[in-house]
């Protein structure tokens, strides 16, 4: 069969009158088409495989149950069904998000587990503890406000009230015990990080 | 000298073996054959024929 001069429109008729070869030779026809298609929008072969195979197996289906509208549009058609497919594809995997795990990419890097290992919890202990040290050596009116709003979690408002002075010397106060206590710990050479 | 400029591109061979596997071909070609639509008043069945 010359597949150059037998149109789509005669294939599709072919393959209605049961000849199977029609079949054949529309999907050898459009197959490079609608598979490249399919893989530029997917990249992965398997994927591509597999919206390849639903694409013609809704595309015979719909011949065989003779809902086929011929108006000389065969590749279009297919085109479209494999386009939707692709959308259905890319909206199940938005629910369910999959991560493959080769070449350079890491599951690890997308996931990660938020607790501290023993290690890095003995360092978190060991600096949290050198920090309470530091702070003694604040002037009084700065340690106290610090202690309240780091220790104890109050707002600006309930220092100011606590301590009977303004939001703003809270505030003041606030910013020189961290710059002070940034200039104790360049002093003594500390590096507190984890 | 030439088979260099002659020589395909890799993008070039990636789109020639953009295609689908045989096995997927033979696959629909078989499931077309295996397909069965019977019709009874205005409904459609589908069976599939082992």
């Amino acid at each position: 069969m010359n597949n150059t001069k037998v149109t789509d429109a005669s294939l599709v008729r072919d393959y209605l009158d049961g000849n199977e070869n029609a079949l054949g030779a529309l999907i050898n026809r459009h197959q490079h088409r609608i598979y490249s298609f399919i893989f530029s929008k997917v990249y992965d072969r398997d994927i591509s495989e597999d919206i390849f195979q639903d694409t013609f197996i809704k595309v015979i289906r719909t011949l065989r149950r003779g809902k086929y509208n011929e108006e000389g549009k065969f590749l279009p058609w297919v085109m479209r069904i494999a386009h939707n497919l692709v959308i259905d594809h890319f909206r199940r995997n938005k629910r369910m998000p999959k991560f493959d795990n080769r070449g350079d990419f890491n599951i690890f890097s997308v996931l990660s587990d938020d607790s501290l290992n023993a290690e890095r919890q003995l360092i978190k202990d060991q600096i949290e503890s050198d920090v309470q040290e530091l702070i003694k050596e604040l002037p009084e009116d700065q340690l106290e406000v610090l202690t309240m709003r780091i220790y104890k979690d109050m707002s600006f408002k309930e220092i100011s009230e606590r301590t009977g002075v303004s939001i703003n010397t809270a505030l003041g106060r606030m910013r020189y015990a961290l710059i002070n206590l940034r200039k104790i710990i360049e002093k003594r050479n500390l590096i507190l990080t984890n | 000298m030439g088979k260099i400029y002659f020589k395909k591109s890799s993008k070039e061979e990636l789109n020639n073996q953009l295609r689908p596997k045989k096995e997927t071909i033979e696959f629909l070609l078989s499931y077309s054959k295996a397909l069965n639509v019977i019709e009874y008043k205005e409904m459609k069945f589908e069976t599939l024929l082992n």
